[in-house]
């Protein structure tokens, strides 16, 4: 072990040597032909490390010791990062400031992508060297950057609708509603729970349940060519479904400080009928614990404004760093990770969603996640965020206005106004 | 050292005394509920089963140490990140004193030139935000290799310390009795001597009180040791415990990250009250008048 | 640690019991300087040089053909310090430079007096005295990323804090309970460092003094103001010095338990961050050195009416110690206070 890794060492630091004079001497170049980054240029085989926050169930270290048997000459490690997200960008970010060469493969948040592309942080991937017909499109557009390929689709999430299934029995409802009114419907039906409740807090959570109300009311954030489109009567129906259900108590207004943790637990609690939420919170509400709905709950697609919500898609890509030598290795080494054998493997492991559909569809992991097939239908109509590259400010400035819509302190129609007119500034430049 | 604080802790009249106890002990009481209730929700936390994390109940029941066990698993490397803190604060503390005493030596008891300015340029470096140290600092220590480096933490950590321990030393060596110093100098000693026999000791809380001040920014510094550190083996508690995470996705391992906070804060509550009685001892040793 | 204290001596050998201090500690004080100064120009004067000239330049935000970031900086003077002052981002910076300026103000108040009263407890002689300094030196010793997230869950709506109360209040949303929260988990941490520094103030004042003002008949709140107070004047400077460079700084508390974006409690450090993190370093090296100004105009102004023991004195002290010699300085300050 010890002589393994004082090997790794040396080699790293020879590669570094390397890599500090191809970067001297390449640079003037790239610069020249706008720094478009083809594929061909992935190269240079040996050690290589992988930058990743959470390696929640431990999987991870898992499937980076099967890939170090079988290339015990380009060996993988792993570099853990803060739990943290915006920590997590942020040791990323300032990697990429000092262009170094620490981090080869880099786990990115599907939002980061633009920023990491444009910025030229993160090498192009090769767009024939994965078949991506078999990943979910949706997925496989949050690696894409102005139609290239910069990071592979490997985790995704879609927001999906919690159900009280003991409430909704003692109430007699049979079947999870499809549209809000539905779900008010049946909300007035329950004795005892506060209707439905999502992540409200002012941090990116506020950002995914903003866009799914929009969404699910037939609007759109910015629309599919990358302009903001949000002051429309659609965005306002999406918007003004949250406003007022903390108006009228729909939402308990407590719900304004819920990140996913705290929804989740006054869900365990059963002070809620519905709520918003991951897939991750499944395997933790089965838990016996504090939980009281063990057995008792179950899942939905998100409830729209006249049919079925549109969730918004969550998830991680795989990036290869610009400043990392042995590209190549690290290329077959996400082509590894993306597989349909690991990412079963993975899922199996830690309840994270893949991106490969067909996984989906597996009868046998069909049983172990009874999920699986919600969730599905969820991802097919799942919107991503907007693809931006200065996203730091653009989901400040959806945050601030949906912030100050759902407190009050500005209506609907003035927050979406000014949310426009922000996005505009920031989204054109 | 009973004996002499009990002198001291009787400023007030025979008369007021019960009620003056009465009340100080009332003071005491509030201010150990004031300091301990939060840390005793931390406890608390941390012998909860992870399942029951969000129970508001005061003592936890069932009781778990499944928290400590998480903290300690063997691919979470917490054992070594104590380590590393060890080092690291420890480093810094004894660098700091050894610096500081120079330099607070130098302005208390030397005459020169700009000493105003000497002080308040050392002050001046603790004025700067942290936070926009840290990419400068970065980018420093990567061309000059240090990175994953112990005194890549030190010497950031140095600077944070450095300033307050000169100056508090500073103020306590301006109240120290010149005339023991020349004393001692007629008597033979050199000035090294006479500072290190009779200054020091006389000292000894100020210098001690900066030992834990220091100990203790050192020991939970968080950004820089985060930044200038990849790799597991080198990594700080403090980086440690950001790095915890739930079983799934969101799922935020709050007792698992108090069980470490109760873990990194004990030992440090330890060796300050060890350096503690050291104030008092000082005193006691050094009260030669 | 020996041998190096011993080099003062050989470095400057005392030939003059008196005139010592001033023949030759010129040079005698550069040598025992300059380790601090090498320390800090590296750490601290590098990046600070680095940042003033960065606050000069923006960083273009603007798309090539490609859709690449163009690269390159472009000077700008002194814009980024305008467009914070007076531009769009001027509200947002005088709301910071308000929270900042709140919670300096008021916290370091309370901190000081909690410190001071602190300090006077662990100071006393009593049983279970052990156990009372402890537990005031546990809040200071918690690491403050995991008193944050501590305090993060004790405010949270179901928190053990509304638990308490028996009343819901949502600590982490926007309005004037954001900053209670904020002080109280900063006061409760910090306090202890206060205390801890004017404890040892305490442990220098001779028990003499408090047995002649016993003598004399004073109250206990009469010895407290004019002889404890006076004497432990120079450490609390200090510690209440420091603890102004720090809450003027203050960044990470407000920013775990409260969060990014929120006007009640947003400071200039997170202002700094913000522009950091999303990449506009030009700004945020300017909102840095504001921030550095305003931090060195509080400290000079504390230091001008406050505390002329801690600089000013250290002179004329000098120069009147060799009269007072027979008396001693504490005699020589008990008599003048």
């Amino acid at each position: 072990m010890a002589s393994v890794s004082r090997m790794t060492r040396f080699a790293v630091i020879a590669a570094s040597v390397a890599v500090v004079a191809a970067a001297c001497g390449g640079s003037s170049d790239d610069d020249k032909k706008g720094g478009s980054g083809d594929a061909g240029a992935l190269s240079g085989r040996g050690p290589i490390t992988l930058a990743t926050g959470k390696d929640t169930s431990g999987n991870m270290q898992n499937l980076v010791n099967t890939w170090n048997q079988q290339h015990p000459k380009e060996q993988a490690r792993i570099i853990e990062l803060p739990e943290d997200a915006d920590a997590q960008r942020q040791q990323m970010v300032q990697n990429a400031q000092t262009k170094s060469n620490a981090y080869s493969v880099l786990n990115l948040d599907v939002v980061w992508t633009a920023e990491f592309a444009a910025n030229q942080w993160i090498a192009q991937l090769p767009k024939d060297q994965f078949d991506l017909t078999k990943f979910l499109p949706a997925a496989t557009k949050t690696g894409e950057y102005r139609n290239n390929l910069y990071a592979a689709p490997w985790k995704t999430d879609a927001g999906l609708l919690y159900y009280n299934k003991d409430l909704l029995d003692k109430a007699g409802i049979k079947e999870a509603p499809k549209t809000w009114a539905e779900m008010q419907q049946d909300c007035a039906k329950v004795k005892g729970a506060k209707c439905y409740a999502g992540q409200f807090e002012k941090y990116e959570g506020l950002t995914v349940n903003f866009s799914e109300a929009v969404a699910s009311a037939g609007g759109v954030v910015v629309d599919d060519s990358g302009k903001p489109n949000v002051n429309t009567p659609q965005a306002k129906q999406g918007l003004d479904f949250l406003v007022n259900g903390f108006k009228n108590g729909m939402i308990p207004k407590e719900a304004i400080s819920y990140k996913e943790e705290e929804s989740r637990r006054a869900f365990e609690k059963g002070d809620l009928v519905f709520y918003r939420q991951w897939p991750y919170a499944y395997a933790l509400s089965s838990k016996e614990g504090d939980s009281k709905v063990v057995d008792k709950f179950g899942v939905a697609p998100l409830p729209g404004l006249n049919g079925p919500g549109a969730p918004t898609l969550g998830g991680h890509n795989l990036a290869i760093s610009k400043f990392a030598p042995n590209k190549a290795t690290a290329l077959d080494f996400i082509k590894y990770l993306t597989s349909e054998q690991t990412e079963r493997a993975n899922l199996i492991a830690s309840s994270e969603a893949p991106t490969l559909a067909a996984l989906y569809d597996d009868a046998e992991l069909q049983k172990k996640f009874p999920y699986l097939t919600t969730l599905k239908a969820s991802l097919l109509n799942a919107k991503p965020r907007p693809q931006a590259v200065r996203y730091g400010d653009v989901t400040a400035a959806i945050q601030e206005a949906a912030y100050s819509a759902l407190t009050g302190k500005a209506t609907s129609d003035k927050a979406l106004a000014d949310l426009q007119n922000k996005l505009g500034q920031l989204i054109t430049s | 050292m009973t004996a002499i604080s009990t002198t001291k802790a009787k400023p007030t009249g025979r008369r007021e005394f019960s009620a003056g106890k009465a009340l100080s002990y009332l003071g005491m009481a509030v201010v150990a509920i004031y300091c301990l209730a939060p840390f005793y929700w931390m406890v608390v936390s941390a012998f909860r089963r992870p399942q029951d994390q969000f129970d508001n109940s005061p003592i936890p029941a069932p009781f778990s140490v499944k928290n400590f066990g998480a903290v300690f698993k063997p691919g979470v490397g917490f054992g070594r990140a104590l380590v590393n803190s060890l080092v690291v604060a420890g480093a810094t503390t004894l660098l700091t004193l050894v610096v500081g005493t120079f330099t607070a030596y130098a302005l208390a008891r030397l005459d020169f030139k700009f000493k105003n300015i000497v002080l308040g340029i050392i002050v001046a470096t603790s004025m700067f935000p942290t936070i926009s140290l840290i990419v400068p600092l970065l980018h420093l220590f990567t061309n000059i290799g240090w990175i994953n480096s112990y005194q890549a933490m030190i010497i950031p950590d140095l600077s944070f310390v450095l300033p307050l321990a000169v100056w508090n030393l500073n103020a306590f060596f301006r109240q120290m009795p010149f005339e023991l110093e020349y004393a001692a100098m007629v008597d033979g000693c050199t000035r090294g001597q006479a500072f290190r026999k009779i200054i020091v000791p006389l000292a000894a809380p100020g210098v001690f009180t900066t030992a834990i001040i220091a100990f203790i920014a050192a020991w939970n510094e968080f950004m820089i040791a985060l930044t200038m550190v990849n790799k597991k083996e080198m990594q700080t508690a403090t980086v440690s415990i950001s790095k915890f995470t739930g079983a799934y996705g969101f799922d935020q391992p709050f007792g698992t990250q108090m069980a470490a906070g109760v873990l990194v804060t004990v030992p440090l509550v330890i060796v300050v009250l060890l350096l503690q009685r050291r104030i008092i001892a000082g005193l006691t040793a050094g009260g030669v008048k | 640690m020996t041998t190096t204290t011993a080099e003062p001596g050989t470095v400057a050998p005392v030939k003059q019991k008196n005139k010592s201090d001033v023949q030759g500690s010129g040079r005698l004080a550069a040598v025992l300087l300059s380790p601090t100064f090498l320390v800090l120009a590296l750490v601290v004067g590098y990046p600070i040089i680095d940042a003033l000239r960065e606050s000069m330049y923006q960083r273009s935000n603007g798309l090539d053909a490609n859709g690449f970031v163009v690269k390159g900086d472009k000077f700008v003077g002194l814009k980024n310090y305008t467009d914070i002052l007076t531009g769009d981002a001027s509200h947002a910076f005088w709301n910071a430079f308000y929270n900042t300026t709140f919670f300096t103000v008021v916290g370091v108040l309370i901190e000081t007096i909690l410190g001071v009263a602190m300090a006077l407890v662990m100071h006393q002689a009593f049983r279970g005295r052990g156990f009372v300094r402890a537990s005031i030196l546990v809040p200071w010793a918690i690491p403050t990323a995991v008193s944050a997230l501590l305090w993060r869950w004790v405010f949270q709506a179901d928190g053990v804090a509304n638990a308490m109360i028996g009343h819901q209040v949502l600590w982490t949303t926007e309005g004037f309970h954001a900053k209670v929260a904020v002080l109280i988990a900063d006061t409760w941490k910090t306090a202890p460092f206060v205390g801890l520094l004017v404890l040892a103030g305490l442990q220098l004042i001779p028990a003499e003094v408090y047995e002649a003002a016993k003598v004399d008949g004073a109250g206990t709140w009469y010895t407290f103001r004019k002889i404890t107070l006076p004497l432990i004047k120079p450490v609390l400077l200090v510690a209440v010095l420091f603890r102004l460079l720090d809450v003027l700084r203050f960044f990470d508390l407000p920013f775990v338990l409260i969060g990014a974006h929120k006007d009640s409690v947003e400071t200039l450090s997170m202002l700094a961050y913000d522009e950091a993190s999303n990449l506009r370093y030009g700004p945020a090296a300017a909102y840095a050195t504001i921030l550095f100004v305003y931090v060195a105009v509080v400290a000079y102004a504390f230091v001008k009416l406050l505390g002329a023991d801690i600089i000013g004195e250290a002179r004329s002290r000098k120069k009147t110690a060799a009269k007072r010699a027979k008396k001693g300085p504490r005699a020589a300050r008990e008599a003048t206070a």
